[in-house]
């Protein structure tokens, strides 16, 4: 499942800001982002959905920006800042793509939703008011099996409107 | 103005948004690999590259010296263990099971069969000793193709089942219909090929074992929409225990669509493995081993032969079906493309003849079982397809053809006369045919789809007006006359009211994503006339809940929710008992209204459900004879099934060069009865919408002739992404059943079931000016460009 052998060995210290707390770790050098996450860190919130960069699940903020926390190796995310599905909501109140989600029914079983979160964010946080074209090719990296995205689509609409 | 049935802010109805969602949405819901216990470590499952060889032996001495390993294990081990029960044996199966075992001794009969397990401290060595795991294989000769398999020479995969049959299977009147047949004006045949699916939850399957030695007690967490009945078959047929000596705990379960309904060879592994390394371990699979081990879904090929009057009334239908149940047996497989299937050929419609027979196949695949619809859209898919063809042949307007075949609305309760002795519930069937025409403006298509043809360009549109079978049950149906299902299929809840008046329901349902905890709430809040907020619903944990079959089906509504509404009433009577007792007033003038009981007439007068609770729990003075506590279970096994119906249209358009099928419209008109939440039932439909376009147009599992699955993983198998999608415009009718007190229906299914057929009949639809009357899904470019080419140039 993890795959790599561990050859050459050792391990690495690494120093993360993670969901504005910086973390220092020692991780071997194959460890992924998400493990690390996950395992280390014990932030469970972001999920695992497939070996192939496919679903979307593990989709986590590197520096601001999405990326699919199983397809970047913990180290390399050494000195950077890292935001989680857990870091999202700020002084208890919920991130806009937060409650939008929660207005408008668009999770069910909610397992890459996360993700999903994540990655709307990010679409807002470069393109503020996003037409329905360009907010589902935003989505297009993130796997959804529930909800056939149509509330996905109107809780991003949503977030857009109260974040502007 | 109030009544005693409708509180002044009805929440049964109400969009409520989902009570459940605060912790999905901050990654705070504990999903199964999310779970964290003491001392965990961790299972890596060897499975067979193969899909059919012996296992001459297996040697694991070298995987078992690799560090970090706790110990490894073979199907020998596990000899004690009885293979994994078959729980639907449909069509006198019973002779010819061949089953899954927690890992495999002798043979496997598909690629990815589990045949050795390596338990170590982290996933990473458990992962890596499993290729230090040597197995020495005797490969014997393979066959995929359900028809090929049924063939004389055919290989054979297990000697209980001569000729690869597992069950043969019929319903309906052979003679009727073949004189039926013979009289009809026009008889049109066609070979439909439903293909396979693979379910693709995007949280993977995974269980966690627990053995606690001095008590000899299991606990096992599992990604389980049926945790009761994975105790009941692990205790009772897997590993011969009482089923008091395991507790099955379903955490948070990230989709399912039935492929976690069944017992899988893990879970029993998980249990076993924890009481031989003396530690809690966990598996959860990979995606590959999702797509190789956990099961699929339809794989039919039907002979189909409608007959019909030259006015388009339809008069005899027989389906001759193939149905590929894989290598080994999955759990439920066997009812399937039996009562879920064959019982639902009349459709929507008044068909005086019909005729099914189904052969079940043993093939060199993966299992196959219920995948979302389960049987109910392979049915619709024959009817769906049947009555197009009807009307391409007769030259008629599908929507007309449709109307003239409708059950009418004065004919129900209708009995089609192969449900062995059910009958559809209620229908307005035309009424969402109407709608959904007038909602996509039907004529103006049409009218386009005229000027497009002009033009060179493909415009197609596709009708489908479907029933489906929901909130399955009756247990003396399904059970005892003759359906082969091995047990009831009743539910049960709890319903209690505590001290402080906060409400607590235990169901034996599940959710994965259905949001129970809302629904349920709601009923119970409504009906009790308490803030939902007061209401807790809890579930899926065999310690604390009431028994119950599970979510599968489209029944945690109409049956379980049911259940439910029983014991609330069952609450509020005994609060009418007391209250009268409080109130010093006759039991029968108790009026119970917004959670205020008085007597009638005098509703200034009242005691709250809050205030009758209290004094029920203290039970200081309660009247003669009745038991402290408002707490009431309830057991609910329906009278009938219940039926939506609805119908749904497709408007694509085929790119002339390419091939390629784009989605312009979709609309969909469906009547689930009575809604609860209309929000959950939308969300329903959109997410059914989308895996069944994603059969028509997208999605297939492909075998090559060595049964490898080229499909293994989500780069090859077609998921469909956000932008594969128009909006989806859906609205709804509403024709309540009396089958059950709340009058509703059943929601989770009628979007894939009613979605794939009407998106075929679109694309074949717009490429009626070439000739073409039928293409197999999925209906992909390259399909569709080469279906064009051939018309194109007569080939």
């Amino acid at each position: 499942m993890l795959g790599l052998s561990d050859e050459g060995g050792g391990v690495a210290l690494i120093a993360v800001t993670v969901n504005g707390e910086r973390r220092e770790a020692e991780v071997e050098p194959r460890q992924l982002l998400v493990y690390f996450v996950r395992e280390q860190l014990g932030l469970t919130g972001t999920n695992v959905g497939c070996d192939t960069s496919s679903c979307g699940a593990c989709t986590v903020l590197l520096d601001g920006a999405a990326v699919k926390s199983c397809t970047v190796l913990a180290v390399q995310a050494d000195g950077a800042e890292v935001t989680t599905i857990e870091g999202l909501s700020r002084d208890g109140e919920l991130h806009p793509v937060q409650q939008a989600f929660w207005d408008q029914h668009g999770l069910q079983c909610g397992f890459c939703t996360p993700g999903m979160i994540i990655t709307a964010a990010d679409l807002l946080a470069g393109n503020p008011d996003p037409g329905d074209d360009e907010i589902r090719h935003a989505l297009e990296g993130n796997l959804c099996r529930c909800t056939g995205y149509e509330n996905i689509v109107r809780a991003v609409r949503q977030a857009a409107q109260a974040m502007r | 103005m109030a009544t005693a049935t409708e509180p002044t802010s009805p929440l049964i109805g109400a969009p409520v948004k989902r009570v459940e969602d605060p912790r999905l949405i901050t990654g705070a819901a504990r999903f199964l690999d999310d779970v964290r216990l003491t001392g965990l470590a961790h299972v890596a499952v060897l499975r067979s590259p193969y899909a059919h060889a012996r296992i001459r032996g297996i040697d694991t001495s070298a995987a078992a010296a690799a560090p970090g390993v706790l110990g490894v294990y073979t199907g020998k081990d596990f000899e004690h263990l009885s293979p994994l029960p078959c729980a639907w044996q449909a069509g006198g199966v019973e002779n010819h099971v061949a089953t899954p075992r927690a890992l495999e001794i002798d043979k496997v009969t598909f690629t990815g069969a589990a045949v050795a397990a390596v338990v170590a401290e982290t996933p990473e060595a458990a992962e890596e000793a499993l290729g230090l795991v040597e197995v020495d294989w005797e490969p014997l000769d393979v066959v995929v193709d359900p028809l090929r398999a049924v063939e004389e020479g055919a290989p054979q995969i297990h000697e209980a089942a001569p000729g690869n049959v597992c069950m043969e299977w019929e319903c309906g009147d052979a003679e009727a219909t073949a004189s039926a047949l013979d009289g009809a004006d026009v008889v049109v045949r066609q070979r439909l090929v439903n293909q396979r699916l693979i379910p693709t939850a995007i949280e993977p399957r995974g269980a966690i074992g627990q053995y606690e030695p001095t008590a000899g007690q299991y606990t096992v967490w599992m990604t389980s929409q049926a945790p009761h009945v994975m105790r009941l078959l692990m205790t009772a047929f897997v590993f011969g225990i009482p089923e008091t000596k395991m507790r099955c705990i379903s955490p948070q379960v990230g989709g399912g669509f039935g492929s976690k309904i069944f017992l899988y060879p893990e879970y029993v592994l998980v249990a076993a493995l924890a009481e031989k390394v003396g530690r809690p371990v966990k598996w959860v699979e990979s995606r590959r081993e999702n797509y190789v081990a956990t099961t699929h879904g339809r794989d039919h090929v039907t002979d189909l032969e409608v007959g019909a009057r030259r006015d388009g009334t339809i008069t005899a239908l027989r389906a001759r079906t193939w149905a590929n149940l894989g290598g080994t047996l999955s759990t439920i497989a066997p009812g399937i493309p039996t009562t879920l299937y064959g019982r639902m050929l009349s459709g929507a419609y008044r068909i005086p003849a019909i005729h099914c027979r189904v052969v079940g196949v043993y093939t060199n695949t993966g299992m196959v079982d219920a995948y979302r619809g389960a049987g109910r859209p392979e049915a619709t898919y024959v009817v769906e397809r049947a009555v197009d063809l009807v009307a391409r042949e007769l030259d008629l307007d599908p929507a007309e053809v449709r109307r003239r075949n409708f059950v009418p609305p004065e004919a129900f309760p209708y009995d089609p006369g192969i449900l062995n002795g059910l009958s559809y519930d209620s229908g307005e069937y035309a009424a969402t045919l109407d709608r959904a025409l007038k909602l996509v403006d039907y004529e103006s298509l049409r009218r386009e789809q005229e000027a497009a043809r002009g033009e060179g360009r493909y415009l197609g549109i596709g009708l489908s007006s479907y029933v489906e079978m929901c909130g399955v049950a009756p247990s003396a149906w399904i059970g005892t006359v003759g359906e082969g299902w091995g047990a009831g299929l009743w539910e049960s809840a709890n319903v209690r009211v505590h001290l402080t008046g906060k409400v607590v329901v235990t169901t034996g349902s599940q959710s994965h994503g259905q949001g129970h905890e809302t629904t349920m709430a709601q009923v119970v809040a409504h009906e009790l006339g308490v803030p939902l907020e007061d209401v807790t619903v809890e579930h899926s944990d065999t310690q604390g809940t009431p028994f119950g079959y599970g979510t599968y089906g489209s029944r945690s509504g109409a049956v379980g929710t049911v259940a439910l509404y029983n014991g609330v009433r069952r609450v509020k009577e005994k609060a009418r008992r007391l209250a009268a007792h409080m109130l010093e007033a006759n039991v029968d003038d108790m009026v119970y209204e917004d959670g205020r009981i008085f007597v009638k007439g005098s509703p200034e007068k009242a005691k709250s459900i809050q205030e009758i609770a209290a004094a029920a729990a203290v039970a200081y003075d309660l009247p003669e004879g009745e038991e402290p506590f408002l707490d009431e279970t309830a057991y609910y096994d329906p009278p009938n099934c219940t039926f939506p119906f609805g119908t749904h249209i497709a408007v694509v358009e085929v790119d002339a060069d390419t091939g390629e099928v784009k989605l312009r419209r979709y609309v969909a008109v469906d009547d689930v009865g009575r809604v609860i939440n209309p929000l959950i039932v939308d969300g329903q439909v959109h997410g059914g919408i989308a895996q069944g376009v994603a059969q028509a147009l997208w999605e297939g599992a492909v075998y090559d002739e060595d049964g490898q699955l080229l499909t293994a993983s989500l780069l090859e198998y077609g998921v469909p992404r956000a932008d594969f999608f128009p909006p989806f415009e859906v609205e709804r009718t509403e024709t309540p059943t009396d089958v059950n007190p709340l009058g509703v229906k059943g929601a989770g299914e009628t979007g894939t079931i009613a979605s794939t057929p009407a998106v075929v009949n679109a694309v074949v639809d717009a490429l009626a000016p070439l000739g073409i009357a039928h293409l197999d899904m999925p209906l992909t470019p390259e399909r569709v460009w080469r279906a064009m080419q051939g018309a194109r140039t007569g080939a």
